[in-house]
Order: C-alpha cells, then sequence, then structure tokens
C-alpha cells in the first residue's frame, strides 16, 4: 500500500543559508507524524514546501503514488492538504466564519450565503469546542489563545487528506490542548494524516505515533514513538553529546548566591516594590517584593493578567493605581522611556520578539545597540568604535552566531532574535528585567543556553520577574512564584511548595498542597 | 546601512545614475550646450530648489510618513518672507528666518497631528495644507502678491559666489550635509529610520517615538518653506500656488533614489540623484519642446519603468 | 445552535459605526442646509446639491476599492478628467452612437484602472508612487484629447442625466443608487469582494489561507477605474464640455481620499465600504454649500473648508482618549 505522502530530496536555499539539504519525510493515512529538530533544522520550511507556501528548489512529492507539484497554497490545500502555522493565517478585520470559511464560502445565486456561512462556522467551533466563540465577532477581539482555536476550528473545517500543524497549540491553556488533541486523535482514527511540529516534549510524547528528526536541514531518522530514548533523540537533533534528562529540565537554581536571607531583606530596600498596583479591573491590588539576584515567576492561566503586570512595571499602560518603588524610591511609570533609571532601570523582553523587540530590516548590530544607544551618544553624535566595542562583546557573551552579524535580524532563527532582544536590554545595563513568555517558539537548545544566561544575571544581583506557561520552566528557573487568577495574586509558591501539582491547583484557584 | 541593504540602495543609485549619464548624452546629442558647464550650473540651480524640498520630504518618508502640505508651506514660506520684508521693513536677514519659523510651525502641527492625534499622516497634511492655502487666499485677498523679495534672498538664490557654483547648490549642499550627518552618525537619525520599520520596537525600546515625529515633520516644513524663500527670491516675488508644481516631483525624487516609501529604508545620496535625474528629465522634455501632454505622459512613464528596475515589493511569502 | 439575535445586532452595528456616524453627520448638515437656503427644501436646491455631491461620491467610491486592499489610487481624479474629455468627443450622435459612447467612456475607465492594477500587482509598485506617475499618464492622454476645454455632449442626454425624475428624485442620485446595487453590493458579498477586505487586513494571512490576493486586488484597482469614469461621465452631462483640468483631477483625488476617511473606511485597509464614503462625500460637499449659505466671505472659504476638514478628521482621535494600554497606540 502506497504511503499517503513521500516527500524526496527536496533542497532550499534562501540566498547563502541551506534551509534544507535533501530532506525527506515519509507519513501515512491514520498516523500522527511529529518532526522534531533545532530552530535551523528545517522543519518549518518543510512544512510550508508541502503547504505550497514555499517552492523548493528541488526534490519532490507524491501523494498516493502521485507526483504534484505546488504553484501556491491554494494549490495545496485543492490537493487536501491543510495547515496550521504559528504566524496565525487569520485576517484581524474579518468576522470568525469569514475567516472559517475565506476560501469556498457556501454561495447562493453566485454570492456568499452568510447564513449558511455561519452554520458552517458554528459546526466547526463546536468540533474543537470552542462553542463560546461568536461567529460574527470580529477575530481583532479575541485574545490569542481563542485565535488559535478559530485557525484550528478553520483547518479541520476543511476536511483536509493531510494536516499540517506547525506549533499551532502554543499559546492554548492546556484544557483547549487537550480538547484539541481529543479531536486530533479521532480524526487520525478515521484515516485522517497529520505531521505537526512541537517543541513541547510532553505534547510529542503524548500525541505522536512516528517521529522524524531533522538536523541542519537534512533528515537524521524517523521511528515509531517510544522506540527511541528521549537523550537520544535530543542528541540526534543537537548532534553532540547533551547529558541531561528528557524531557529536559533548566538546571535547578543552586542557592549561593541566592536571594537574601530574613536578615539581609531587613536592612537593604527590595530592587522593586510594589504596593495595591490596579488597572482598568484586569489588576486587582497587586502586592510584592524582588529582592536582588531572586528570580521571580509569574503562574496561572493563560489572560489572567500576568502580561499585562509586566506592560503595567514597564509603563506602556495608562492609568495604572498603586506604587511602584525602585531600590525605595518611588517612581512615575508614565512611558517606558521612564524606565531608565539610575543604578540600571527596568527592562522588558515583550511578548511578540518580532514586531515589538527588533527592527527587523535592521541589522543584528543596530538592533543591539539600540536601546542602550545614548551610551555612546555625546552631543548628539555616536561614537562608532566605543559602539561596535560594546556590540563585539555582547555578541560574544551571548554565543549569537557570528556571521549573520552585519546582515538584517530577520535572517536569524527564533532563538538567535530572542537573544538579540535580551543583548539590546542587557546593554543598557537593567536592574530588574521582566520577560514575557521569553522561550516560546524556541528549541532546546537555545532554551537552555537562554536558562544559564538568566541564571548568570540573577547572580549578578539584578532582578527577574518571568512570565512562563511552561511549569517545568517555573519551576526549574525561579525561586518563587506568583499565581495570578483574575489579576490577583492568589499564591506565593516556593521551595518545596513549588510543584506542577500545586502550579496547576493554584491556576486554578483550588486549595494547594503544603511543601513536601 | 548594513551589507543587506547596502545591495539594494546601491541599486537604486546605480539605476538612477545610470538615467542620469543616459539623459545628459541624450541632451547633448540634441543640443551640444546641453553639457555645457554654464548650462549643467543652471540645472543644479534649478535642481537645488527641489532638493530642498526632496531633503524635508525623504526625512518624512523615511520615518514611513508622508507629507502632502508642500505645495501650500512653500507657497507660504515665498509669501512670509516677502511679506515681512515689505511690511515691516525688516532687513532680509530676518525675513527669512521668519518665514522658515512658519513653515516650521506647521510641520510641527503635523506631527503633532501624527504622532499624538494619530491621524494617517497622508490625510492630515492633506488638511494643513487646505488650511495653509486658505490662510494665504486670506491674507493676499485672492490677489497675486506684490512684496518683492529681499535682496538677501535674491543672493542666496540666483548670485554666485564660490567658483562660479550658484549660491543655491551651496545652501542645497550644507543642508544636505548636516541631514547626512543627522541621519548617519546620531542617535536621532537612527531612531528616525527604527520608526520606519517599527513604531512599536522602538516605543518599547525606551524611544521617545512622537518626539521624533514631531521633529522630522518640523524639518519639513522648514526645508519646504526655506525652498518657497529661495524660489520667491529667484523670481523676485512670490505667487499663488508656487509650490504646487514641486509635490509630485519631490516624492518621485525620493523614491526614484531609493528610499522605501514604506518607509526604514533610505540614503541621501540616492534622494541628490534623484533631484538631479528630475530635473534634468523635466529640462529634456521642455528642450525638445515636447507638448505639455506627451510631457507628462513621458514623465509618468519613465518614473515607472525606473521603479520597476528596482522599486519593486517582495513577493507576498515568508 | 440557534442565532443570538442580540448578539448579531451588536457585531453588525459596530461595523457599522463609521457609516452611520457619516450618514448622521450629513442629514444634520444638509438638514441646516436647507433650512437656512432662500429656496429651502425645493427640487431645484435638492438636485443641485445632489448632482455635486454625487460627482465626488463616484470618485470617492472609486478611492474605496483600493484603500481596503490597504492600497491607494492618487490617479482616480485624472481617470475621472480623462473620462470627461473622451465623453465630450463621443458621447454624441445617434441613441446608438451615445450608447457605444458611453461604453467607450466606461471602457477607458476600465483600461486605466487596469493599468493601475497591473503596475500595482505584477509590477509590486507602492500603489502611492505608481498611481501617482500613471495619474500623470492619463492626464496627459487627456491633454492630448482636449489641448484647449471644448467637445460637446448630447443635450438630452445630459438634461437628462443631471435633471430629475417625476421632478422630484435627482436622476444622478438614481444613477448612484443603480451602481450601489448593481456593483458595489453584488462585489461586496462577492467572494472577490470579500478577499479585498482580506488583504486590507491581513495580506499576508490572506495569502496563506489560500485567497486569490493578485486577482482581487487586480480587480479592486479595475473597478476604481470604472467608478472614476461614471463619475467623468457625469462631469460632462453637467458642464456640457470637456477640460484636461490637472487642478481639478488633483483636487477630485485628494476630496476622495477625505471623503473615504469621514465616511469610516481605514486607510490601513480592512474596514470601511462604499456607503460609508458616500456618506462622507456629501459631508464635504454640503460644507462648501454651508459656507455659500450662511454668507461666509468667499476668500475665507477655503481657509473654512481646511479648518473643518482637519477637525473631522481629528474627531477619530477622540477613541485614543478611551485607549487604556498606551502600547496600542503603536502599530
Amino acid at each position: 500500500m502506497t504511503s499517503l505522502l513521500r516527500m524526496e530530496g527536496i533542497s532550499k536555499r534562501y540566498g547563502g543559508v541551506r534551509a534544507l539539504e535533501d530532506a525527506r519525510l515519509t507519513c501515512e493515512r491514520g498516523r500522527i507524524h511529529a518532526v522534531l529538530g533545532e530552530n535551523g533544522a528545517g522543519k518549518s520550511t518543510l512544512l510550508k514546501v508541502l503547504a505550497g507556501v514555499v517552492a523548493p528548489d528541488a526534490g519532490t512529492i507524491e501523494l498516493d503514488g502521485v507526483p504534484v507539484g505546488f504553484t501556491g497554497p491554494a494549490a495545496a490545500r485543492r490537493a487536501g492538504i491543510v495547515s496550521v502555522f504559528q504566524e496565525l493565517s487569520l485576517m484581524p478585520d474579518l468576522s470568525v466564519a469569514d475567516n472559517i470559511c475565506i476560501t469556498d464560502p457556501p454561495k447562493r445565486w453566485g454570492l456568499i450565503d452568510h447564513r449558511a456561512q455561519r452554520r458552517i462556522a458554528e459546526q466547526a467551533l463546536a468540533r474543537v469546542g470552542a462553542e463560546d466563540i461568536h461567529p460574527l465577532a470580529p477575530v481583532r477581539d479575541l485574545p490569542l489563545s481563542r485565535r488559535q482555536m478559530v485557525e484550528i476550528a478553520k483547518a479541520l473545517a476543511r476536511d483536509p487528506k493531510l494536516l499540517l500543524l506547525d506549533e499551532a497549540t502554543s499559546a492554548l491553556t492546556a484544557a483547549d490542548v487537550a480538547q484539541v488533541f481529543g479531536v486530533l486523535r479521532q480524526l487520525r482514527d478515521r484515516g485522517l494524516a497529520i505531521v505537526f511540529i512541537s517543541h513541547r516534549m510532553n505534547e510529542i510524547a503524548e500525541l505522536a505515533d512516528d517521529c522524524s528528526v531533522y538536523r541542519n536541514g537534512r533528515h537524521v531518522s524517523t521511528f515509531v514513538a517510544g522506540s527511541v530514548p528521549p537523550g537520544e533523540i535530543i542528541e540526534m537533533m543537537i548532534g553532540r553529546d547533551y547529558s541531561s534528562v528528557f524531557p529536559p529540565r533548566p538546571p535547578r537554581r543552586p542557592r549561593p548566591p541566592g536571594p537574601p536571607g530574613p536578615a539581609q531583606r531587613a536592612s537593604e530596600p527590595p530592587v522593586l516594590k510594589v504596593t495595591q498596583l490596579s488597572w482598568a479591573g484586569r489588576l486587582r491590588d497587586i502586592d510584592f517584593e524582588i529582592w536582588p539576584g531572586e528570580v521571580i515567576g509569574l503562574g496561572g492561566l493563560d489572560g489572567q493578567g500576568q502580561r499585562e503586570l509586566l506592560l503595567a512595571l514597564f509603563g506602556a499602560l495608562k492609568g495604572v493605581r498603586g506604587e511602584v518603588a525602585v531600590n525605595g524610591v518611588a517612581v512615575a511609570l508614565s512611558s517606558p522611556a521612564r524606565t531608565q533609571l539610575p543604578g540600571g532601570g527596568i527592562a522588558l523582553i515583550p511578548e511578540d520578539r518580532k514586531t515589538e523587540g527588533l527592527m527587523l530590516p535592521m541589522s543584528v548590530r543596530d538592533n543591539l545597540s539600540f536601546a542602550a544607544i545614548d551610551r555612546f551618544t555625546r552631543f548628539g553624535l555616536i561614537d562608532r568604535a566605543s559602539e561596535q566595542t560594546a556590540i563585539d562583546a555582547m555578541i560574544q557573551l551571548l554565543r549569537i552566531r557570528a556571521d549573520g552579524v552585519d546582515g538584517p535580524v530577520a535572517a536569524l532563527s527564533g532563538g538567535n532574535q530572542q537573544k538579540v532582544v535580551l543583548g539590546k536590554w542587557l546593554m543598557t545595563r537593567p536592574q530588574i528585567i521582566l520577560l514575557n513568555d521569553p522561550t516560546r517558539g524556541i528549541d532546546v537548545g537555545t532554551k537552555q543556553e537562554l536558562y544559564q544566561l538568566l541564571h548568570q544575571l540573577a547572580a549578578d544581583r539584578a532582578a527577574l520577574l518571568f512570565y512562563s506557561t511552561d511549569y517545568a520552566e517555573l519551576i526549574g528557573c525561579c525561586d518563587r512564584v506568583l499565581i495570578l487568577y483574575d489579576g490577583e495574586i492568589v499564591r506565593v509558591l516556593e521551595g518545596g511548595a513549588l510543584t506542577e501539582h500545586n502550579l496547576v491547583a493554584a491556576a486554578h484557584n483550588l486549595a494547594t498542597e503544603p511543601a513536601a | 546601512m548594513m551589507a543587506a541593504l547596502f545591495g539594494r540602495i546601491d541599486k537604486a543609485l546605480l539605476a538612477a545614475s545610470g538615467c542620469i549619464v543616459v539623459l545628459l548624452i541624450g541632451g547633448a546629442l540634441y543640443d551640444r550646450n546641453f553639457v555645457s558647464p554654464d548650462y549643467l550650473l543652471q540645472q543644479l540651480q534649478v535642481a537645488a530648489f527641489l532638493g530642498v524640498i526632496a531633503t524635508g520630504v525623504m526625512l518624512v518618508v523615511v520615518l514611513g510618513h508622508i507629507d502632502l502640505s508642500i505645495p501650500w508651506v512653500v507657497t507660504i514660506g515665498g509669501m512670509m518672507s516677502t511679506a515681512a520684508a515689505g511690511h515691516t521693513g525688516w532687513a532680509g536677514e530676518l525675513a527669512i528666518p521668519f518665514a522658515v519659523a512658519c513653515g516650521v510651525g506647521i510641520g510641527v502641527c503635523n506631527g503633532i497631528g501624527v504622532a499624538y492625534l494619530r491621524v494617517p499622516s497622508m490625510i492630515f497634511t492633506l488638511a494643513t495644507n487646505a488650511i495653509a492655502q486658505g490662510l494665504m487666499v486670506v491674507h493676499t485677498s485672492g490677489f497675486a502678491p506684490q512684496d518683492h523679495a529681499t535682496p538677501a534672498m535674491h543672493f542666496l538664490a540666483v548670485e554666485r559666489s564660490i567658483l562660479g557654483i550658484p549660491n543655491a547648490v551651496v545652501v542645497w549642499a550644507v543642508i544636505g550635509a548636516a541631514i547626512v550627518v543627522v541621519l548617519k552618525r546620531t542617535s536621532f537619525g537612527r531612531r528616525v529610520y527604527a520608526i520606519g520599520n517599527s513604531e512599536r520596537a522602538v516605543y518599547l525600546s525606551r524611544g521617545n517615538v512622537r518626539r521624533v515625529v514631531v521633529a522630522c515633520f518640523a524639518i519639513s516644513g522648514g526645508c519646504s518653506a526655506f525652498a518657497g524663500v529661495l524660489l520667491a527670491g529667484y523670481s523676485t516675488k512670490a505667487y499663488q500656488a508656487m509650490g504646487d508644481p514641486y509635490l509630485l516631483p519631490a516624492i518621485a525624487a525620493v523614491v526614484l533614489g531609493g528610499t522605501s516609501i514604506l518607509g526604514g529604508r533610505g540614503s541621501y545620496v540616492g534622494t541628490v540623484a534623484g533631484v538631479v535625474l528630475v530635473t534634468l528629465l523635466q529640462s529634456i522634455l521642455s528642450i525638445v519642446q515636447m507638448s505639455e501632454a506627451g510631457r507628462q505622459v513621458i514623465y509618468g512613464a519613465v518614473i515607472i519603468v525606473m521603479l520597476l528596475v528596482y522599486g519593486r515589493g517582495a513577493k507576498v511569502v515568508t | 445552535m440557534t442565532a443570538r439575535p442580540r448578539g448579531d445586532l451588536r457585531y453588525w452595528l459596530a461595523a457599522q459605526r463609521g457609516p452611520l456616524i457619516a450618514a448622521a453627520l450629513f442629514a444634520a448638515m444638509f438638514a441646516l442646509f436647507v433650512t437656512e437656503h432662500p429656496a429651502g427644501l425645493s427640487a431645484n436646491v435638492v438636485n443641485t446639491a445632489a448632482n455635486k455631491g454625487v460627482l465626488l461620491a463616484f470618485v470617492a467610491i472609486a478611492q474605496t476599492l483600493p484603500v481596503l486592499t490597504s492600497g491607494l489610487d492618487l490617479s482616480v481624479g485624472s481617470v475621472f478628467v480623462l473620462a470627461n474629455c473622451v465623453a465630450s468627443t463621443l458621447v454624441t450622435g445617434s441613441p446608438l452612437e451615445i450608447a457605444l459612447g458611453v461604453a467607450a467612456v466606461l471602457g477607458c475607465g476600465l483600461v486605466c484602472g487596469a493599468l493601475n492594477g497591473l503596475v500595482v500587482v505584477v509590477g509590486r509598485l507602492q500603489p502611492i508612487i505608481a498611481t501617482l506617475a500613471t495619474g500623470a499618464i492619463y492626464g496627459g492622454v487627456a491633454l492630448w484629447l482636449r489641448p484647449t476645454p471644448g467637445g460637446a455632449i448630447d443635450e438630452d442626454f445630459a438634461d437628462f442625466v443631471t435633471g430629475s425624475a417625476g421632478g422630484v428624485v435627482p436622476v444622478s442620485l438614481l444613477v448612484l443608487i443603480a451602481a450601489i446595487v448593481l456593483v458595489w453590493i453584488p462585489y461586496r458579498r462577492s467572494v472577490a469582494g470579500r478577499a479585498a477586505y482580506a488583504i486590507g487586513s491581513s495580506e499576508q494571512a490572506a495569502y496563506m489561507s489560500g485567497v486569490p490576493v493578485a486577482r482581487s486586488k487586480f480587480l479592486a484597482y479595475m473597478l476604481a477605474g470604472l467608478f472614476a469614469a461614471i463619475a467623468g461621465l457625469l462631469l460632462t452631462c453637467v458642464t456640457y464640455s470637456g477640460e484636461a483640468n490637472a487642478l481639478l483631477g488633483g483636487s477630485y483625488t485628494l476630496s476622495s481620499v477625505a471623503a473615504v476617511v469621514v465616511g469610516g473606511t481605514s486607510l490601513y485597509g480592512g474596514a470601511g465600504g462604499a456607503i460609508g464614503t458616500i456618506f462622507g462625500a456629501f459631508v464635504l460637499r454640503t460644507i462648501g454649500d454651508l459656507l455659500f449659505v450662511f454668507d461666509i466671505d468667499a476668500l475665507a472659504q477655503p481657509l473654512f473648508l481646511g479648518v473643518v476638514l482637519l477637525v473631522s478628521v481629528s474627531l477619530g482621535s477622540l477613541r485614543l482618549l478611551k485607549v487604556k494600554k498606551r502600547l496600542d497606540l503603536y502599530r
């Protein structure tokens, strides 16, 4: 019996970069196939070739033994291949129903039949358990997690033969993920073939039937899920010896030099003291303190105010009530420009690095020096020499690949881009670093590097406030985790009480177990 | 800018320079005098007026915006400088700064509308253009203004001081040099390019976006007004709608010089080439005594062809 | 799943907010105008106002289509003028010749629009500069056709178009309504029309979703040319002649952009529509009439117009006061 999909010898170059080199992939009907690899391994490109978004330089694609060539996404769609990418394919100004039926809507007399379309949308949403989304709501009004649900509903509504998912669940809550996985398994049992990319090892373990590993654009190995030990998988992905337990946990922070004990706390003021912080009903009476060298996590379900808290502390919100004190001195954070303070100031690693953290067409160098440019400026003129020296030092520190440094930062992989964002802020020598889900969509290897960097920053007495949707990350990196629910801190977990069970319980505002 | 962008801008500069050479050769074939030093200097002089305007336009375009108030700010520059000289008996030296200040003032209004009120620049500058026109109509009661240009204005626009080079060209060179330094060597310039790429990222990098936007529009207004002063000096008086013929050529010059209309990219050298190109093109078309109809068609066609060579956008794929 | 009428109405209202405000504004201004006008609500007054308003409305609708795709067409004024010149040459003679002449005028608009579409879609040039250049070309052609003002149009035809049906309803208004019902509404509800909104909202997402981006954009620019040509034909009916008036064309182009904005269509694309634009155009035209009726000094009129334009486009900024996240102010 021929495989549903057979890709052979796929190659793709972007300028001087080899995205794919003689890559191959084979999928069967009714199987869920996970594609694994670091950022830059070519996974996304491979799926994009399959989705018709990118034309390969060489290679063949066969569907049911018949060679096909796609001239664009529409052609792939006609062949029954439907894809869900990390960059959403939703039009923000159009309604949910319009988005779901954007191509091939039901028609009456040649014009779109809106009533039938609405029914289709409702069915599609119900299928993925998202009945709470109103079909006429404009997509731009929906939070990111709901938008991803619409995206998935849209893909399934097209009744695909082959479904491609590229980090399609990255912004979903755990409940949504469980729902979606249930639907995917049902569809698989009915013969749908699924290829998916995820950096979340537990998702892969839970969902995949087969796995393929890629490295540097080449296919490394394909095996049945569960037949290869996790450590070996990681080694295949990274290509070097990797001694860590699967799923990879960030190293447990050793206590020295840890946060100060009670005696020390009495003598020096906290780096950051937040009192009764409130905003627009989304944040309510937030109180907490951070001392130098501490890594504090923000936990809880998505959308409970964590991101807003970080924005408030960075001056990007209006009408914030309450008091924020840095090193004992009250500060008025009326704009991000005001986060530049004597002693270091506050930095924010934003939610979306591509639109909020970087100027994509500008060079890596120019991006790195951008926030701290005034350090190298005298009488308004930039001192190129000192600027370049500082940039070179930062590139070294962050181990950013040197061959792309003069080119646009858009050419870097997601992980390296995030390093540039971090580097940009490190050049301002901040005392407080706010991080908004910094490792989302980043490969395992770079994640490790980032954790080590953060660890080093804390050791150097910076204070970190870290929002993450990854429980393992929170447990592995943070001294304390503040759980937010509906804009309030409902629980503070630290030490032995900082367990995944307690994180989940507190997130749902349930009683937690005491420290073990 | 950096290597990856350098190739693109270089291509534009190359194409523009190539076109200039073609025009010079073509003109020379038609009439030997076309490439005589005297005529070329005269062309540079005429180009200087457009060049000063294009400087301001380029700054605003790199920012990712557009300034459609140029026509009547130029006119205000011309009318206010001559009026100030005429009515108050000020020495010419004060009339010029006064006119430029008027232009800067309008520019600041544009900047406030775009940066603080968040009105799209195209529509806001359109409105200020209409208001500027309204103000001038009231000021002149609809008639052609009778005030004369001051000797200082005449000196700047018409006279030649250094090596026979028209002063207007020197003025343009000075302004140009200043802009190049600002764009390439100052943090302000870095922010201008950055805002053209992503306002949001600049805001979140502690950049004061609004002030930079206001400053750029202010400079654009000042440049336009100053060009009006020069034009008035050239013709010895201001006249109604004297700025209208400069809008399309200024935008064309900036774009033909490699500056992206979407913002974030562009070099001043390219703009200079674009200005020279546009000026030569207009001269040739008038020399060969092409009818106005033909001139317009060729003008538009040349812009399109040039842009097809190097101004094309990327295909819509990641 | 049962329908939720309350939720539905809420979404519909939210989507129509721009046009509704423009319509309300127009109604108020027109009422004021008619009250202050010495002749009051007479057929003549309504007819003249309608003719002027519909002229701008058609050019503004032409502008709306590319704007929806987050593009722009700065050549609409030139196509308008060119159509005027063509009409003044061809729309005369026997009824058959008149019909052919009208078809030729509309065809000319379609060709200009198609050329714009080619340059923007296939050439991938930025619409602002591309249509500025094509506008120059169309203006040049118009000048070649009519070096000096002149030409003529069949007077009966012209009188009919600029007159009132049954002595009450201006025919120009009926033409506008016909264009909306026969062209705009089917377009809006078609796949190609919705594609225009999709492209304006996010061209990348539209492409990834398999929307026929190239074809839809091209169609938008072509239809823009058509509407501008209709306006040109109407102008000929009003002036009985053709003139390659570049200044008029430029003024209509810029006014069309203003009408689009006042009518609630976003210059960034993805939202709005022709109906809001129509009211936006009517508002702009009524301002001019109001100035006349209130006896504002003719010299001060341009200033007044400018101020009103500034205020009306700045009104949208009031919503900024409600913004609680400063970050959202920056795109």
